[in-house]
């Protein structure tokens, strides 16, 4: 196990250096950092002095050193078009991602599951045909379509919900902002939720059912019946429990997509979080932003990774024997 | 019986071949798979034909009227006849940018797809037939970009892209970067399935027998290996051609894909997004209901290819 976890640890660091190369690069070679950060009047003397303070004149790979040396302390230096220290910046967007991320989360997981353990163990009724149907139409219809058609339906015609921003918030020990406690928050919330949460709740859904229908047929499940256990325990006690790894890891690596994916639903619904700003920065070339949030992203991917990866082995000791491989 | 003469047979039968065959048999007997393709080919039809078929020209300014801009379907009491799904803000008929749209975003979306076939195929042949250390880094640089969306990758390439090109020139090229970007973000699964196939096929006799007459590495590879495994890779191109659809007009939502000058779908339902609040619902709505037509019909088609092909099901 110990062996097994080092060797992961080892692997995910190595992700990380070449994100953090590719953000490097991205910073250092696309555009001038010296340009961006001085106006045309500036002498090519003092453009000359700026390069030597900055450490552009250094070899790329002193510059790359210091560049992952600071990205640890959480410094990016300095946003081109706002003009503000990129860590701030982030750190004031985070909260509203993160919410929306995990209620999303939690609203695929309680909805998807019920709905994939019912079409598995009925996959001949209606109510299930309906649900695969539904399914598919989500994984068919973009993101930002029923982002726009929930808005329209339940703000522009119903007038419920409101469409845009965050509502009220509350701030939490100085930092954190949160709009779980306030009225306005929480139903500002519902409809970007939803949206966010509606891919991932097909995928959860159809996981399910084809876990519970490969699982109904196994041996040990006619055995169960054989011996007279209540349909009620099969189904929930053995059966359900019997998928649930893979819906555990699925799940666990969906909410690196489901942070990657809220830079869509934050576009639909202005809701301010870091996939706006990051959306912005692409938009206004402001290369620092970029390489920053490519780099928390895939710090959050790696770190999920790695305790799923854990998990899976704690929970699964065939791969615990099997060693590395999946 | 020699080989021109069985030639000569089969020549006439092709198609009689292709309705006898299982794969026509499957298509004829699941009636949703008909009536995708039957959509999908309609669709592909109408944006091919589009400067025939639509009813107005949106991109001459001289047929532009701005006093018709905004206007209503025409089945509702503001309509006006000629303008079927009503106008948009510059007087534009909803219709015809529609059929315009589709252009841009069945281009973009079978170019990516091209795009993202050809790199992966050719890296999952080289990284399976020549194995290694060149195998190890193809496979390796796969697994890190799999851990990211492909949006999330589209997003960088398009953001290098406008930063190395500069704002005017971007604008001329915002094709061939979607096309790119989309295309780089979607070629792992080609590799991954490319490479599980070819290790497969490499020991098997033929490819012996191939390099026993000396045949050259590339021959081998792509005359011999990778005929055989052209199933799966169908399949999934099919299936990416919905994802590279959605992903264009995604990108072009979000406002980094094509200028609304030539809108593809997504830039039409950008565009409509912003009067959806003032009532102006169509603008964004039809644009909306083409695109997921489009690719649910695709996905549909895709679905059934890969149920098809995979004799394991049957």
């Amino acid at each position: 196990m110990l062996a097994f976890a080092i060797r992961r640890l080892i692997q995910a660091v190595g992700v990380m250096l070449v994100v953090a190369l590719i953000s490097f690069l991205l910073f250092r070679f696309v555009g001038d950092p010296v340009n961006q950060l001085v106006g045309v009047d500036t002498t090519p003397e003092q453009r000359a002095q700026l390069r030597q303070d900055l450490g552009l004149n250094d070899p790329v790979y002193v510059q790359f050193g210091r560049f992952v040396g600071k990205a640890a302390r959480f410094d990016f230096g300095i946003s081109y078009q706002i003009k503000r220290p990129v860590a701030d910046l982030i750190a004031s967007r985070l909260p509203a991602t993160l919410e929306l991320s995990l209620v999303s989360a939690v609203f695929a997981l309680l909805v998807g599951l019920p709905m994939g353990v019912y079409t598995g163990l009925y996959p001949q009724t209606l109510l299930s045909r309906l649900f695969l149907a539904l399914s598919l139409t989500g994984i068919s219809l973009p993101t930002f379509l029923i982002g726009i058609l929930l808005i329209f339906i339940f703000s522009v015609n119903l007038g419920w919900l409101p469409s845009f921003g965050r509502g009220d918030v509350v701030t939490i020990g100085g930092f954190w902002t949160t709009g779980l406690l306030t009225r306005s928050g929480l139903s500002s919330l519902i409809l970007p939720a939803i949206t966010l949460g509606l891919f991932q709740m097909t995928l959860i859904m159809r996981l399910v059912r084809g876990e519970m229908l490969e699982v109904l047929r196994t041996d040990y499940i006619k055995f169960a019946r054989a011996r007279g256990l209540s349909s009620r325990a099969i189904n929930f006690g053995h059966a359900l429990k019997n998928t649930l790894v893979p819906v555990i890891t699925i799940t666990g690596l969906q909410i690196g997509s489901i942070i990657a994916f809220s830079i869509i639903t934050e576009t639909v619904f202005q809701w301010p979080g870091m996939g706006l700003l990051f959306l912005q920065a692409v938009q206004n070339v402001d290369i620092p932003i970029m390489a920053a949030y490519l780099l928390l992203i895939a710090f959050l991917f790696t770190v999920i990774n790695f305790i799923v990866d854990l998990l899976y082995v704690a929970v699964d000791p065939r791969i615990r024997i099997g060693g590395a491989g999946a | 019986m020699t080989d021109a003469i069985r030639v000569k047979e089969e020549q006439p039968g092709v198609l009689s071949r292709i309705l006898r065959s299982d794969l026509f048999y499957s298509f004829r007997r699941s009636p949703i798979t008909v009536i995708s393709a039957a959509v999908t080919l309609v669709l592909i039809l109408a944006a091919l034909f589009a400067p025939w078929i639509a009813p107005h020209d949106p991109f001459d300014p001289a047929s532009l009227d701005i006093m018709n801009s905004l206007l209503p379907p025409q089945w509702t009491a503001d309509g006006q006849a000629g303008f079927l799904l009503g106008t948009d803000d510059q007087g534009r008929d909803v219709l015809s940018t529609i059929l315009y749209g589709m252009r841009i975003s069945l281009a973009v979306g079978f170019a990516s797809v091209v795009l993202a076939m050809a790199l992966g195929v050719t890296l999952g042949l080289i990284a399976g037939y020549v194995g290694g250390i060149t195998d190890t880094i193809i496979m390796r640089v796969a697994d890190v970009q799999l851990t990211f969306p492909a949006i999330l990758t589209a997003l960088l390439i398009d953001g290098v892209a406008r930063a190395l090109a500069g704002p005017q020139a971007y604008e001329e090229i915002v094709v061939f970067v979607l096309v790119l970007s989309i295309g780089l973000s979607f070629w792992v699964q080609y590799a991954r399935t490319v490479r599980g196939s070819v290790l497969v096929e490499a020991n098997k006799e033929y490819v012996l027998a191939a390099r026993l007459i000396g045949l050259r590495s590339s021959t081998i590879m792509f005359r011999h290996v990778l005929p055989n495994v052209v199933g799966p890779v169908l399949v999934i191109a099919t299936i990416n051609l919905a994802l590279a659809i959605i992903t264009e007009a995604t990108l072009s939502f979000l406002g980094v894909g094509v200028p609304p000058t030539q809108p593809s779908l997504g830039t039409l339902i950008r565009i409509g997004n912003d009067y959806l609040f003032s009532g102006e619902w169509w603008v964004t709505i039809f644009p909306g209901i083409t695109l997921a037509i489009l690719a649910l019909a695709v996905n549909l088609l895709g679905d059934w290819l890969r149920d098809a092909l995979n004799p394991k099901l049957r």
